[in-house]
């Protein structure tokens, strides 16, 4: 594949993956950016790299993928730089482990089931009595109804492993177009050959749509439009804390919020400690297309959920809120693979709020598509032609005017 | 009869009361929100305080006028007084509809363990009057125990007559250095000198040939006289042109060194000198207090010249740096913001001192109360004229002072790489450079995550303004413009504009009802 070149649309943490294992197979890589690098979805997640809220089926293949990759990676990003370890330090790698906790009768019992079915395809899943949860999480509410540890959960700072993969992709040969954007397609034969930006021509072999939430828009003004949309979420920051919070801990409502299409909003609460001793809370999520509004009333209703976790945090003050927007697909799966539309056209996105964990998965599913390998997970869910994809429901505005 | 329009005002110091005031001339409906148990409160503290006599006849005779408007304004019928209420989030309508934020409160509450309520407030206009903190340029060691803000250290030797130390340098650049160093000498310090990084000549300059006169319009001289009066009477040295660039110590400061410097604050080798403190007292000048005019999506400019319609159009920031303006928030000749309902008064629309915010407080006050619309009666017309003349004076007071005490564009100069530049995280200048030397992390949020620079407790309110102007001399044009939907990058965007607890955001909130502002029938809009 030397000489072939690819140009990465968007450059966030799944740009990244895709640029990076492109790069280091050889191809001629250009990503392409209206913003800076990683400014945007990437810097407004968490950092989940999850295994334990996928039931069986591909995104969990991916997402096993990934987990399997995440330490690899870092590893290699970290020998292949002049600074050695420095280069991942902020990625924050942490395998911390995730604890799912159901706290009514029926949340157990479908917990108890979804955990069975994950055992089945592979994934870690030990259900936790009472005494062995309280030393696992010394604080979390005693009000609960069943627990389950996810051993293979882990957490990285979502701008710092997108940081440290991009500029590995940038030491393999890639090339990074800052504050350019894609204005539209140049098609020759029925094949995109280019693009015009805000810059002038970009022509190459392979162009991949790696624009997140705005990757139906992007793929629109290239003239194949796919259904992803935003999906906004919101995570609390707490003051740094004394050690409170050892996992991962959600509550077992967060499975379901993940596979909800309510526009309205579905909150549910993830709570976890970050390095520098804050605590992270999140999750709501809400198909409002592009209102970045602060929602005091959904910010109330994820601190009240992450309180029935762990009552004890009451009192502790929460000095910052952020909010992104995810990029969602009606049916919940990612979009990796070429178009069959308009052949040169590549997309890898809708990973909603699973991308920065799956990112290293997708960049390898990918290089193994654009090369015509067999990959290393079943990419048939993810194609490009399902009805989620072509004929979305149309968005509809949450409040009419 | 219209029903009265409903009014807030954030911020009871001499803009927000002002702006109080005039808008319960004009029939509205106040309710006034401060975070302080008293009204005022900055106004003794940080910046209006500067300029304010220090003397205590002049300060009676301030106090006086001050104690007259705060009681005709609190104790109006149609004003409701909020003390000890923090606004800890403004909401902005849906898309498409305008209008002002709601407003999302804090109140003083029972001292229990359930912390303070959370109420809303909705209105038909909001005054933003929330004034600035000091801003202080990071060197060597200034995270030393010792070394604190001008503005502090004043607030504790006038509020408590506590000297912050024995053996005190006060330096930084501005005016604000005379009345500190002669608060501290009040309560007992021993004023080792005063520094102004400026030099002679730039102050000179800025001021012009005949600064008296337009000091004597702006009512400073004679206040700054005084203060230089008091040092002399002490015999502590003025000296221009000089900076601290460093403070050591073992545990807390034990010494500084100053440094002569050129015009744009480079150190001229070999003039470095060692004095024995006990605290230094430092202030490069004031930081609007933004995240609440960001938060109800107010557009940022520089600050605006006397006359002109529209703000925002002036060449060069007071800063004199690189393309480095300090942002206030845009207002027109009523002081209405870019956002309809939402008007803007005092130090968030440029650095001018308490007269010219009181007079922008009343504009503003009146504007908000009557929605902006241009006055009738030839009797408020004049009032209004006089109130814009008075803010101009106070204006082109404020344009001179920024031009006499620029930053200088080479204070980085005095960083090492090991200097801490975030106190909060510990991030020191070597990692800001790396971060911003990385092509693929120098986007501002991505630098912050990575170097963490901002995140810490005071979520960058002191370090912020110096990461965002070491970027743009580090990072150079690396892009940072926000994607559609994400709002752009700015040192002073909080969206939570006060921590909140946990429990009390979990809490549900409630509107806030009362005699001042929205009563139950009402509240079908």
């Amino acid at each position: 594949m030397n000489g072939t070149r690819a140009v990465v649309l968007g450059a966030g943490i799944i740009g990244a993956a895709c640029a990076r294992e492109l790069a280091l197979a050889g191809l001629a890589v250009t990503v392409v950016d209206r913003g800076g690098p990683a400014a945007a979805t990437t810097s407004h997640g968490e950092g989940n790299v999850l295994v334990s809220d996928k039931g069986p089926g591909p995104e969990l293949a991916l997402a096993q993928l990934s987990r399997e990759l995440w330490p690899t990676v870092l590893a290699q990003v970290a020998e292949r730089s002049a600074e050695g370890r420095r280069a991942v330090q902020a990625a924050e790698w942490d395998p911390k482990g995730g604890i799912v906790i159901a706290t009514t009768g029926a949340g157990a019992h479908s917990l108890a089931r979804f955990a069975d079915s994950q055992r089945s395809a592979g994934v870690r899943a030990e259900p936790l009595a009472p005494e062995a949860l309280r030393e696992a999480e010394p604080y979390v509410t005693r009000e609960h109804t069943a627990a389950v540890h996810y051993g293979e959960d882990a957490q990285v700072q979502p701008a710092g492993a997108a940081t440290a993969l991009l500029t590995d992709a940038l030491a393999a040969g890639a090339t990074l177009r800052g504050g350019e954007e894609v204005c539209s397609a140049v098609v020759r034969g029925g094949r995109l050959t280019g693009v015009r930006t805000t810059r002038g021509l970009l022509e190459a072999d392979l162009f991949v749509n790696a624009a997140g939430p705005w990757s139906g828009a992007l793929a629109a003004r290239l003239g194949a439009p796919v259904g992803v949309e935003p999906r906004r979420g919101d995570v609390l920051v707490t003051t740094p804390q004394p050690p409170t919070v050892f996992h991962k801990v959600y509550d077992a409502d967060y499975v379901g919020a993940v596979g909800s299409s309510e526009e309205e909003s579905q909150t549910s609460a993830v709570v976890e400690s970050t390095r520098a001793g804050s605590v992270l809370i999140g999750s709501s999520r809400r198909r409002v297309g592009f209102d970045d509004r602060l929602r005091p009333e959904v910010l109330s209703a994820v601190a009240a959920k992450a309180l029935r976790l762990f009552p004890s945090l009451a009192r502790v003050p929460v000095m910052r809120a952020y909010g992104g927007f995810r990029p969602y697909v009606a049916d919940h799966l990612p979009v990796i693979g070429a178009d069959p539309r308009l052949p040169g056209l590549w997309h890898a996105s809708g990973h909603e709020g699973a991308g920065i964990g799956l990112s290293v998965g997708t960049g390898r599913l990918l290089l193994h598509l654009v090369l015509g390998q067999p990959p290393p997970v079943d990419a048939a869910a993810f194609r490009v032609d399902r009805p989620a994809v072509l004929r979305p429901r149309p968005y509809q505005q949450e409040e009419a005017p | 009869m219209p029903a009265a329009r409903r009014v807030a005002v954030v911020g009871a110091g001499p803009a927000g009361l002002s702006a109080a005031q005039a808008a319960l001339a004009a029939g509205a409906r106040v309710t006034v929100i401060d975070a302080a148990e008293e009204p005022g409160g900055q106004y003794h503290r940080t910046v209006p305080a500067a300029y304010a006599p220090r003397r205590p006849g002049h300060l009676q005779h301030g106090w006086r006028a001050f104690e007259h408007r705060r009681r005709r304004v609190l104790a109006h019928p149609r004003c409701t007084w909020l003390p000890q209420t923090s606004v800890w989030a403004l909401e902005r309508p849906r898309p498409g509809q305008e209008g002002p934020p709601r407003l999302h409160l804090l109140c003083s509450g029972p001292a229990d363990g359930a912390g303070r309520p959370r109420r809303t407030l909705d209105v038909d206009a909001l005054v933003l009057a929330v004034g600035a903190h000091d801003r202080v340029l990071p060197f060597p060691g200034w995270e030393l125990p010792g070394v604190c803000t001008a503005g502090a250290a004043q607030a504790l030797a006038k509020g408590e007559r506590v000297a912050v130390g024995q053996r005190v340098v006060v330096a930084g650049s501005g005016p604000f250095l005379l009345p500190v160093a002669a608060s501290l000498l009040d309560a007992g310090s021993q004023v080792r000198e005063v520094l102004e990084a400026n030099t002679a000549a730039t102050t000179a300059r800025g001021w012009g040939r005949r600064p008296w006169e337009l000091a004597a319009q702006a009512g400073k001289a004679a206040e700054l006289a005084a203060h230089a009066a008091a040092l002399a009477r002490h015999r502590v040295p003025y000296r221009t042109g000089r900076a601290v660039v460093e403070a050591r110590g073992d545990g807390r400061v034990e010494e500084v060194v100053t440094a002569r410097l050129r015009a744009d604050w480079s150190v001229l080798e070999g003039t470095r000198r060692t004095v024995a403190v006990d605290a230094v007292c430092v202030s490069h000048g004031f930081s609007p207090q933004l995240e609440l005019p960001l938060a109800a999506g107010c557009a940022l400019g520089e600050r605006a010249e006397p006359g002109s319609d529209t703000a925002g159009t002036r060449a060069s920031g007071p800063s004199g740096s690189r393309g480095a303006p300090d942002a206030f928030v845009r207002v027109d000749e009523r002081q209405r913001t870019s956002v309809p309902g939402v008007f803007a008064a005092g130090e968030i629309t440029g650095i001018a001192g308490a007269a010219a915010a009181r007079a922008e407080g009343a504009v503003a006050g009146w504007s908000a109360a009557t929605g902006g619309s241009a006055p009738r009666d030839p009797g408020t017309r004049r009032a209004l004229r006089a109130l814009r003349r008075s803010r101009d004076q106070g204006r082109a007071f404020a344009g001179r002072l920024a031009r006499a005490h620029p930053i200088g564009a080479a204070w980085p100069g005095w960083l090492r790489p090991q200097t801490v530049v975030c106190r909060c995280e510990e991030t020191d200048y070597g990692s800001l450079c790396a971060a911003f030397a990385t092509e693929a992390g120098a986007a501002p949020r991505v630098a912050k995550l990575n170097t963490r620079a901002g995140l810490g407790p005071c979520q960058g309110r002191i370090c912020g303004p110096t990461v965002a102007e070491l970027r743009r001399r580090l990072a150079g044009d690396a892009p940072d413009r926000p994607a559609e939907g994400l709002p752009a990058a700015d040192p002073h965007r909080r969206p939570l504009a006060q921590p909140i607890r946990l429990g009390e955001l979990a809490a549900p909130s409630a509107p806030l009802t009362g005699p001042g502002h929205r009563p139950e029938e009402e509240s079908s809009s």
